[in-house]
């Protein structure tokens, strides 16, 4: 599937593919004493800390299955596990048609468009910390935009109710990414061939069926890559949340990296932080490979996750 | 793909000739206002809070409590954009200028030796290995292996530098670098390889020489790509350092929000301000930031 991205052009394979020199080996050395250094030997490490008993400054002593076994028997990880799904669900219903009808609409090669584009993808250069400091005052009851607009209903607390708070962080999270998925299924759309749309306006389609039974089923392996980064993304959500609401009110938008965080940073037990961590890991691997199932295709890339 | 596509419609906006003539044009044009609604709502949606936030970071503190949080100051002021510079905002920012060049720098110039060796280098196991780890990277979230790499930099006794921020992005800027750098060279013609060779030049020679000036688009938009990952990242200088000294911009705008509390046009300033580098470079380089924000995604 080609999405998008000039520079990644799907190429005449033939080009170069056996160089004749076999000593080119130690170019790759410096990317891979930082890559392994960095990625790969913390990702063993943190199955090794889940292990043990640490509390981040002193030693490290080997604790058998204490923490996985405080960490599994706490409904605290189930909540957790729960806020997560229920966060990642909804922001991919909501961010799905929302990208879907955006990019199908910028698709158009209508100048006003172009610049609607311009402007659409401006939040995608805020730092999550911005964002959720932006939104936090924007949310505030009696000097943000519910008082601007003079809406009352708008006027709520919106951080200091357990099912508003997570509202909230849905919708800001779709703020942030919708822009992004849409630039993913504009090049999607681009790419189906017109002559398509050239057949089915002849066969008397009309625009929605067009939509419905054309568009839709070409953007087949699109939805899949948007969706699995969206998913996996969605267990990442770690900054946003925790300038935010820092998991509250009460623990409603306590997901599982922050409580990976909270346990190990705020609490000083490594041991069971490092238990969420691989939980965290398993459950991204898992459902990346669940939707490169629904694929069928090699979607390795798309695998990313936007720490 | 957005790039050098010539203006034409993708999808033929012009009733069907055959026909039907008046409800296909009915459908159409209501599907072409749907778009267009949800086209201008989201504008809407999306521009509102930008705009507030620029016009409210120009509003004194009491000024912004008394006027409608919509409308623009009575009298603009840059009293908060003082406040902000004056709380060591140059220092921060600075810090993440460090932070930034010095990640990404190395590790693209270290991606791009590395896909280049990956494509040129023939079919041993070492490459194909080095490639497979590459790309299972991708799919490991800084977040999930912190707190081992919290460890390793305690250990390198690097906690509490800018070196510590430093070494991780790096290292996390590289799976998708070499992935998209490599897709890149693997399209330079293999003629030019050959010619190269012809003419006596040696593989390090051809590598800088000949594969480097070609791979340009490529290298520029993975730069931007992790320049803003890099540059936005909140978890390393959070995790990792711990003197305010050290703090990078979007931590340094999480600690305002704690100090200045309750003056919001001096925390909105201050988000202004960190935004503004990055704002400078998507007008100059829209392009290359939006491809390089989809770098990967396409095969």
């Amino acid at each position: 599937m080609s999405t998008l991205a000039p520079p990644v052009v799907k190429g005449t394979r033939s080009a170069n593919s056996g160089g004749r020199s076999g000593s080119l080996g130690w170019l790759v050395l410096p990317a891979l004493l930082f890559f392994v250094t960095f990625g790969v030997v913390p990702l063993f490490g943190v199955l090794f800390l889940s292990f043990t008993q640490w509390d981040g400054i002193g030693d490290i002593h080997p604790d058998g299955l204490n923490a996985w076994r405080s960490v599994l028997g706490d409904p605290q990880l189930l909540h957790s596990l729960g806020v997560t799904f229920l966060i990642m669900i909804l922001s991919w219903l909501v961010q799905t048609p929302a990208s879907l009808l955006l990019g199908t609409f910028l698709a158009g090669h209508q100048r006003y468009r172009g610049f609607l584009a311009v402007l659409y993808f401006i939040p995608l250069l805020l730092s999550s910390a911005a964002i959720a400091i932006t939104w936090k005052a924007l949310l505030d009851p009696n000097f943000g935009l519910g008082a601007g607009l003079g809406l009352s209903f708008l006027q709520q607390d919106w951080l200091g109710k357990d099912t508003l708070a997570v509202g909230v962080v849905v919708f800001i999270v779709s703020w942030q990414f919708i822009p992004f998925h849409s630039l993913i299924y504009q090049g999607g759309v681009r790419q189906i061939p017109r002559s398509i749309y050239e057949a089915a306006e002849i066969d008397g389609a009309g625009r929605l069926r067009q939509f419905f039974s054309i568009t839709l089923p070409q953007l087949k392996y699109t939805i899949i890559t948007s969706s699995t980064l969206m998913v996996v993304g969605s267990l990442t959500f770690f900054d946003l949340i925790f300038v935010l609401t820092a998991g509250g009110p009460g623990d409603a938008t306590r997901v599982l990296a922050l409580d990976m965080y909270k346990r190990g940073f705020m609490a000083n037990l490594m041991g069971p932080a490092s238990a969420i961590a691989v939980i965290l890991v398993l459950v991204g691997l898992g459902i990346a490979l669940l939707l490169r199932r629904l694929g069928g295709t090699d979607q390795t890339d798309s695998m990313l996750e936007g720490a | 793909m957005a790039v050098t596509t010539p203006p034409a419609p993708t999808r033929p906006s012009r009733p069907s000739s055959v026909g039907k003539g008046t409800s296909t044009t009915a459908k159409l044009l209501r599907l072409n206002w749907f778009g267009g609604i949800a086209g201008w709502i989201w504008l809407v949606i999306g521009m509102l809070p930008i705009y507030w936030i620029v016009i409210s970071s120009f509003k004194s503190q009491s000024n912004f409590f008394a006027t409608n949080p919509l409308l623009p100051p009575d009298e603009w002021t840059l009293d908060s954009y003082r406040l902000v510079i004056e709380s060591d905002f140059i220092r921060y920012f600075g810090n993440s200028v460090v932070v930034t060049v010095g990640a990404i720098v190395p590790a693209v110039l270290i991606s791009f030796m590395a896909a280049f060796a990956i494509v040129r280098g023939g079919n041993g196991w070492f490459l194909r290995l080095s490639n497979s780890l590459f790309l299972m990277g991708l799919a490991i979230p800084l977040q999930a292996v912190i707190i081992p790499v919290y460890l390793i930099i305690i250990r390198l006794r690097l906690y509490d530098t800018l070196t510590a921020m430093i070494l991780p992005s790096i290292a996390f800027a590289i799976p998708l670098s070499v992935l998209v750098l490599s897709n890149f060279i693997r399209d330079v013609p293999r003629e030019l390889f050959e010619s190269m060779r012809l003419d006596g030049c040696s593989e390090w020679g051809t590598m800088w020489r000949l594969a480097f000036p070609l791979t340009r688009p490529a290298l520029v938009t993975v730069t931007i790509y992790n320049a803003l990952g890099v540059w936005n990242n909140f978890l390393l200088p959070l995790i990792l350092t711990q003197n305010p000294d050290r703090r990078t911009l979007p931590l340094a705008l999480w600690t305002f929000q704690g100090q200045y509390g309750v003056n919001v046009p001096a925390v909105l300033a201050s988000v202004v301000l960190t935004t503004l580098p990055i704002l400078v470079f998507y007008a100059v380089g829209r392009r290359q930031l939006l491809s390089g924000l989809t770098a990967g995604f396409g095969k």
